[in-house]
């Protein structure tokens, strides 16, 4: 579980992330959704220490990560997994070293076990024999899930995924939030989603945290959201002609 | 103001490049890379100039020395003094600073701006270390040796090419290269080599280590990295010759 108490952030004089507080539960997918520019990424690097936050608290399990020290943050970081909106692989390897990295860092595994892990990884993002390609070689969907296989690959108790399915086609979507939610449930995972798309928000929203120009404007799970009364929110989840229309068909029917 | 803030951060960043590093293995694969990666890679350059600037210098000396009183072995003596003091571990340190100042701070740059140092510190790894740590070893581990191979083959090219143009006669110039040597000046040059080594690895890391923005931001601190790494080679350069040889 972690918990954010109030964090607030500023670039120069603009507030970006306005006294935001919520609780990320463990076992759940837990989602932050808002336009473009939000400021979810800018909350999410803030909950792992890549900012620093200006205000308020951030807890996981309790410890308030922001006060420790480095090496406490350290013993912290292992146990996160990361996906970047942009992938951030490590350019200079191949996929098997990026996804074999967190493994050799931290743990004592033999190479077969870690061979076997990788494999495992790699095919759980569909990626399988993909191995010796380097990042560069990669189109784009695939660097998105190259990233997702690191980021689970040293089994994470914190997962957090910067727009896990930006860049996907709907079909590898869907496989990809349902591979994040059992991977959540069958290890009990804290694991905190960015998302732009709605049909995730819907599936796999257990938990979802609305934000609007900074500031925590609905909270809710995703079949909730649907019959939100919120105009801001509405407009988000509405924005596409086409959701318009099923939205007002579907108050027709029911009057 | 700005000096102070570069200077306060580098001694920062080398601070957290030699804490403990999480572990070793990882390390020294790393090292085992960079030095192929910025040393080995730089070999076919350093012997081409080497080769060519001690067979200058030899003609350049033997046309020179006119005078009938300077014995013609003076040009081997010239060639091996200008080689081992200066050459070799200045000029040929200020080539390689170019070359893997360059190298360095834009491979680092470059995982700055597309997240990777971001994620190395998510993973819990020391990312100055891991990234910098292994880069200053290679350096100052294999610039000795590049430099070494770069005296003698300065001093070769200076024997083929004073044969070649009939400059000197290969008895003076053997003879002439081994006059009055002195082995103590061979530690001044290999100080200055490994206080070069450790300056172009660790300046042109910091500059690709805090660079913010995007490609455009990258060139310039590869720029950066180059600049700074030659004017500190050349201050280092007159501080070491001060201490050394008055
Ligand atoms: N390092 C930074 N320095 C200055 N401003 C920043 C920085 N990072 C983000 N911002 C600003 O903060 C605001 C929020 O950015 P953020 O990346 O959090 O948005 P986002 O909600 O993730 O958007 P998107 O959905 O497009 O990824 C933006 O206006 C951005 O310009
Ligand atoms: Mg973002």
């Amino acid at each position: 579980m972690i918990e954010i108490k109030r964090i607030s952030k500023s670039f120069g004089d603009r507030l970006v992330v306005d006294d935001v507080s919520f609780t990320f539960e463990q076992g759940k997918t837990n989602l932050i959704i808002g336009e473009s520019g939000s400021g979810k990424t800018t909350i999410m690097k803030l909950m792992v220490g890549l900012h620093e936050i200006d205000k308020g608290e951030i807890l996981y399990d309790g410890l308030n990560f922001p006060t420790l020290e480095v090496k406490e943050k350290q013993e912290v970081r292992k146990k996160i997994g990361m996906l970047f909106q942009g992938g951030a692989l490590f350019d200079s390897q191949t996929l098997e070293q990026n996804v074999r990295f967190p493994l050799d860092m931290f743990t004592d595994m033999s190479p077969a076990e870690k061979i076997d892990r990788v494999n495992f990884c790699l095919e759980k993002v569909q990626l399988s024999g993909k191995n010796d390609l380097y990042p560069g070689e990669l189109s784009g969907g695939m660097k998105k899930r190259a990233a997702l296989a690191r980021a689970i690959s040293n089994s994470p108790q914190y997962l957090f995924c910067d727009e896990p399915n930006s860049g996907l086609d709907p079909k590898t979507s869907i496989v990809i939030d349902n591979l994040i939610q059992s991977l959540t449930h069958e290890f009990n995972i804290t694991t905190i989603v960015i998302t732009h798309d709605m049909n995730s928000v819907v599936e796999i929203g257990e938990k979802v945290l609305y934000i609007y120009k900074g500031k925590p404007w609905w909270t809710g799970n995703g079949k909730d959201i649907l019959k939100t009364t919120n105009p801001e929110l509405l407009d988000f989840v509405f924005a596409s002609g086409f959701m318009k229309e099923v939205f007002n068909a579907v108050k027709e029917k029911n009057g | 103001m700005n000096l102070f803030f570069h200077l306060g951060r580098y001694f920062i960043l080398i601070k957290r490049v030699f804490s403990k590093p999480e572990k070793m293995s990882v390390y020294g694969k790393q090292m085992v890379h960079e030095i192929d990666n910025i040393g080995i890679s730089s070999l076919p350059i350093i012997a081409i100039i080497s080769f060519f600037m001690g067979g200058v210098i030899t003609i350049q000396s033997a046309f020179g020395f006119t005078s009938p009183l300077v014995p013609l072995y003076a040009v081997g003596f010239t060639v091996r003094e200008s080689m081992l003091l200066e050459f070799c571990p200045t000029i040929v340190c200020l080539i390689l600073a170019g070359k893997m100042g360059s190298n360095i701070a834009s491979e680092i740059g470059s995982m700055r701006i597309t997240e990777q140092i971001d994620a190395l510190e998510i993973m819990g790894i020391n990312s100055a270390g891991y990234l910098i740590l292994p880069k200053i070893l290679a350096g100052v581990l294999i610039l000795p040796f590049l430099i070494a191979i770069s005296m003698f083959l300065g001093i070769f090219g200076g024997y083929v090419m004073g044969i070649a143009t009939h400059a000197c006669s290969a008895y003076e110039y053997i003879f002439g290269i081994q006059y009055g040597f002195e082995p103590w000046k061979l530690y001044y040059s290999f100080t200055k080599v490994i206080t070069f080594a450790f300056l172009i690895t660790s300046i042109s890391s910091y500059f690709g280590y805090y660079t913010h923005g995007g490609a455009l931001e990258v060139g310039k601190s590869s720029t950066s990295a180059v600049v700074y790494s030659s004017i500190l080679i050349l201050i280092f350069n007159f501080l070491l010759t001060q201490l050394f040889l008055t």
